[in-house]
């Protein structure tokens, strides 16, 4: 089980959370004039990386409150946590 | 190709063993194939079997990146059932199992089928009333369900718990009788044995490191073993598939998740049949070795570490436990994880990819091994004409544009 750090109430066990997918996937600006190929891009398609991997957690049986994480797909490690609305970390993009 | 047989058996016997054949070959790429297959799991080489055995192609090598069969294949739960809700699913599983049904014998090799019955239990109002649906549904399209009541249940199944106290009592089953479980090795190498005596070469420990395309149209693929031409190229990697298509520069709607399992310490003979509960969460056979299978669910999150957390595990032990209280005392004999692509809409992918001559069978997600000998049948007739069989016609990467989804909340054993 992941013990992920809640920037807001601090370590918890990853129970208390909600994982909210791929994180800065932005929702396309002028829905009636995007292409068939953006929507399915923005709906469906995914990075999966082995690696790096930006997420959205929620702290749902907690303050409740989101947060994006930086985490290592192939070792599970959490390498960092930034608020909502911000740029992935520089130097793990 | 040496057959298996009584006789074979009794004279291999008589001179102590010393003279089996190698069930298949190890040999060196050749510098250009007709088709390439990425991954020799089930779906890989049972694509290959076919595409030798129904089309007469047979200048085609399977790349693997470790060993044949060592990935989900060889870690699935090995339970196979047809009694899917949409028509295009129905159609896909059962064209499967009734390939199943025939296999050892088509094989020359006992991939162990054994029809022993899945049924799925319903614990409330909506249970049942989803169950009842589902079971007229498959009727129409020909797939074999019927409703038990919790007496023929337990009848069925004996050691199955169908207290009215219960946290979640059992108010009934749909029994599918044609469904149960096959040996999920012997399926990649009774492929394996019949794809190599038809000429297919099947070469191990060689990753496949990038994908080559002229023109929008692909060439060939570079390994740890040199560059390898190829007229087409069919991707079947499973948890790895969107980076195998990555390299052709296709971008995939699948996320790989880890997904666990379980095995008890063996036993006698208790359990004769598969039972799942999609509402508690759980699933459960008896392997013929004795040992109980337990599939638990996936993880929430994208990982490759083949692990996952033992909440998992733990939740659907809990909900085993309400099942059948009878295994309370029983011990764990030993849990991993897979790494499973999942799909938005839970149905698979099958068929032709933006790139001229590559292919892709992915997205099966948590529950393909069921679908290995259809999902090969198909995919192979998609390789070899061009075109699509009528049965994975819909299942398109298309169809995430176009939005014509198969939004299959029965795909796994467990509910999404």
């Amino acid at each position: 089980m992941l013990l992920i750090p809640c920037p807001f109430c601090g370590e918890r066990a990853e129970i208390e959370f909600r994982c909210g997918g791929e994180a800065h996937i932005a929702r396309p600006a002028n829905p009636e004039s995007e292409t068939d190929d953006a929507w399915r891009d923005y709906l469906f398609v995914r990075r999966s990386p082995k690696g790096v991997h930006f997420e959205r957690w929620n702290h749902s049986h907690g303050c409740q409150r989101w947060f994006n994480v930086a985490r290592d797909t192939v070792s599970d490690e959490i390498l960092a946590v930034y608020p909502m609305g911000e740029a992935a970390p520089e130097k793990l993009r | 190709m040496q057959r298996y047989s009584i006789f074979s058996l009794a004279r291999n016997a008589l001179t102590g063993h010393k003279h089996w054949q190698e069930a298949w070959r190890s040999p060196e790429p050749q510098p250009a194939y007709d088709t390439l297959i990425i991954g020799a799991g089930g779906h890989g080489l049972g694509t290959a079997y076919y595409l030798a055995k129904e089309h007469g192609l047979s200048n085609v090598a399977v790349l693997e990146k470790g060993w044949l069969g060592g990935g989900n294949t060889g870690r699935n739960t090995t339970i196979i059932r047809s009694n899917y809700l949409y028509d295009e699913s129905a159609a896909l599983y059962d064209h499967s199992v009734k390939l199943w049904e025939g296999l050892s014998q088509e094989l020359n090799y006992n991939v162990m089928f054994s029809q022993r019955g899945v049924m799925m239990l319903a614990h409330n109002v909506h249970d049942v009333q989803v169950l009842e649906r589902h079971i007229y549904s498959h009727r129409l399209n020909g797939v074999d369900n019927e409703w038990l009541t919790p007496e023929e249940a337990k009848a069925f199944c004996p050691p199955l718990s169908i207290d009215r106290g219960a946290r979640y009592p059992v108010m009934g089953a749909a029994l599918q009788r044609r469904g149960g479980t096959a040996r999920h090795d012997a399926v990649a190498w009774g492929y394996a044995r019949g794809a190599d005596a038809r000429g297919v070469d099947i070469i191990q420990n060689c990753a496949v490191t990038g994908i080559r395309t002229e023109a929008g149209r692909v060439v060939g693929v570079e390994t740890e073993k040199g560059f390898i031409r190829a007229k087409k190229v069919a991707v079947v990697a499973a948890g790895h598939s969107s980076h195998v298509m990555a390299m052709a520069g296709v971008r995939m709607p699948l996320e790989s998740v880890p997904l666990q399992a379980l095995v008890s310490e063996p036993v006698k003979p208790i359990f004769p049949c598969v039972v799942m509960s999609n509402s508690v969460h759980a699933y459960i056979s008896q392997s013929d070795k004795g040992e109980l299978v337990i599939g638990a669910g996936t993880d929430q999150y994208v990982s490759y570490s083949q692990r996952g957390g033992m909440q998992i595990p733990e939740h659907t032990l809990e909900a085993i436990l309400e099942l059948f209280p009878i295994f309370s005392r029983m011990s764990m004999l030993r849990q991993w994880g897979g790494t499973v692509d999942v799909t938005p809409d839970r149905s698979p992918i099958i068929g032709k990819t933006p790139v001229d001559g590559l292919y892709v069978n992915c997205g099966w997600g948590t529950g393909g091994f069921k679908a290995t000998p259809g999902s090969a049948h198909v995919f192979a007739h998609t390789l070899a004409t061009g075109e699509p069989h009528p049965i994975n016609a819909p299942f398109t990467l298309d169809r995430f544009k176009t939005g014509r989804l198969i939004d299959e909340a029965a795909a796994a054993a467990v509910a999404h």
